[in-house]
């Protein structure tokens, strides 16, 4: 990748532009990712040639439209390698599929005295559908402790599981310190005491291969816009017979099969999910960015990746020595993906980004949405750098450069 | 406000300034650091604590960033020891003139913005005495 980054960026219209005076350095990929020409020229050529509303009407918009939608459907089937594409229903985003699945599965399958495991490093999005659809049953919050570094404590996941544990929903990578979890485990002792397992994928499936079938989880939940596709689209893969079993979300147009006063059925899996008229145009631009992902290829992503969050961890560690450990890694697990969190002594993390900024450089501030991983972190916030496939060592640097002279200018 | 156009637009000697700035407002009580005094809206803590003596208002201020602080400080400058009718009177141009608004963006703006609201209705509140 290091030989044709040049015409990656070159794929990549945003990166081009001065911020501030500087060129842009964009590092707050765990936010949103950049979108590449493929995506936006499938925006503009949809609603320039295809625009209709699918699975409706008799005309030829309306069937390439459908057939393009149809494809994005079976592209993610094969992204993560679900059995069949009925499995992955199109949401907005990871919120709405967290939200689905804790309001209809949750809804009919927890009772008092059940419990939802999840961690101390969920992301807001993932601890809040789950109080609410506890407190509304009577069923209880159980949380898996970390420890320092920002690792699971999986003996204590051990101690919380049991014949009272209805579903363990839990983050694959966290979006704040880039912890890589075991879930391959956690999905094999879940089963064992007959617990579903969801997997929040937000910021996993940029970073690493997914093989649903091979990892045995019930639920997975993916984010378009951290994956090089257009914002406001999600999608949630289930199991088939979860998904069957589940009753509607949203009740309208599309899920469902015959509608009269007295009675409606409900349309198969995935319409029954999909009421109303979808956000087609992302949808299928959203075909666009997997397909550039899986040209480049993930593997070699995720070597790029990690060569730019060493070469950061190790220029932090230089830094380090000369000025007295002034900058504090937040975050330092042993499996992680490309994303680092961190708090430079004397200096809030908000003016922190704000000075970055007016480097050109672009983090991200404040609690990530995590706040009780903050608290338990004993921090109210950090500054976090994520890397992403169109980044570059010499953009690393200049990360490196500044942070130095800030340091400097917070001793003073 | 003068210092400011030295900089010419270029945003990290302004944020420099800033931060220097705020180093001269001077220091407010802990205990006045409570939830009533705290400014909402800012993305960044700010507290202002309002005191009314011989027909003026002093203000005690802070904010837990330093860039946010020397905000406040510019306020602070311009309304503390003033009556008043002078804070309700006062139009407050120089948020455009430093380029302040492009600068800090919409979301520490309407912070910003909340910051002048609040110093303002203690202000509305005192002049009815």
């Amino acid at each position: 990748m290091k030989n044709n980054i040049a015409h990656i960026r070159s794929q990549f219209p945003i990166l081009h532009q001065e911020v501030n005076g500087k060129p842009l350095v964009y590092f707050d990929n765990a936010a949103t990712t950049q979108k590449p020409k493929q995506v936006i020229d499938a925006l503009q050529r949809y609603y320039e040639l295809d625009n209709a509303n699918i699975h409706r009407a008799a005309h030829t918009l309306a069937a390439r439209s459908t057939d393009y939608f149809e494809d994005t459907r079976k592209t993610i089937q094969q992204f993560i390698n679900a059995k069949e594409d009925a499995e992955c229903i199109f949401t907005k985003g990871v919120t709405e599929s967290i939200n689905l699945v804790a309001q209809t599965w949750g809804r009919t399958n927890l009772k008092a005295g059940d419990e939802v495991i999840i961690t101390t490093m969920e992301h807001h999005s993932n601890i809040v559908p789950w109080q609410m659809i506890c407190d509304e049953k009577g069923a209880t919050l159980k949380v898996i402790p970390i420890n320092n570094e920002g690792e699971l404590l999986m003996d204590e996941f051990d101690k919380l599981l049991s014949a009272q544990t209805k579903i363990v929903a839990c983050v694959w990578v966290s979006n704040a310190l880039g912890t890589i979890n075991p879930v391959e485990q956690i999905i094999q002792k879940a089963h064992a005491v007959g617990a579903k397992v969801l997997l929040d994928g937000a910021q996993a499936c940029s970073h690493m291969q997914v093989d649903v079938q091979t990892l045995d989880c019930d639920f997975l939940t993916i984010s378009s816009h951290k994956l090089y596709g257009p914002t406001g689209v999600g999608v949630l893969y289930g199991k088939r017979e979860l998904l069957d079993a589940m009753p509607p979300y949203h009740g309208g147009g599309e899920m469902i099969k015959e509608v009269t006063f007295e009675k409606t059925t409900y349309n198969e899996i995935p319409y029954k999910f999909e009421a109303g008229t979808p956000n087609i145009a992302d949808v299928i631009a959203f075909k666009y960015a997997l397909d550039y992902v899986n040209e480049l290829g993930q593997e070699l992503i995720a070597i790029h990746e990690n060569e730019l969050l060493n070469h950061f961890v190790e220029g932090i560690h230089q830094l380090n020595k000369t000025n007295n450990n002034a900058i504090k890694l937040v975050g330092t697990a042993k499996n992680k993906v490309s994303v680092q969190s961190f708090v430079v002594n004397n200096m809030h993390h908000f003016d922190t980004g704000m000075m970055l900024d007016a480097k050109g450089i672009a983090v991200r501030t404040g609690h990530h949405c995590t706040q009780p991983l903050m608290q338990r972190l004993g921090f109210d916030g950090t500054v976090r750098a994520s890397f992403a496939l169109y980044n570059t060592i010499d953009e690393v640097d200049s990360l490196l450069q500044a942070l130095s002279s800030m340091v400097k200018f917070a001793k003073r | 406000m003068d210092n400011f156009s030295l900089f010419d637009g270029d945003m990290e000697s302004t944020l420099f300034y800033l931060m220097d700035l705020g180093n001269k407002l001077p220091t407010m009580p802990d205990e006045h650091k409570t939830e009533e005094f705290m400014v909402k809206g800012c993305q960044s803590k700010v507290w202002v604590y309002p005191n009314f003596t011989d027909g003026k208002v002093q203000f005690e201020a802070d904010s837990n960033t330093a860039i946010t602080k020397g905000l406040v400080f510019l306020l602070w400058s311009i309304w503390n020891n003033q009556t008043p009718q002078e804070i309700l009177n006062t139009e407050l141009f120089f948020i455009d003139k430093i380029g302040m608004s492009r600068m800090i963006g919409s979301q520490r703006s309407n912070g910003f913005t909340s910051m002048i609201k609040q110093m303002k209705m203690y202000a509305l509140a005192y002049s009815n005495r």
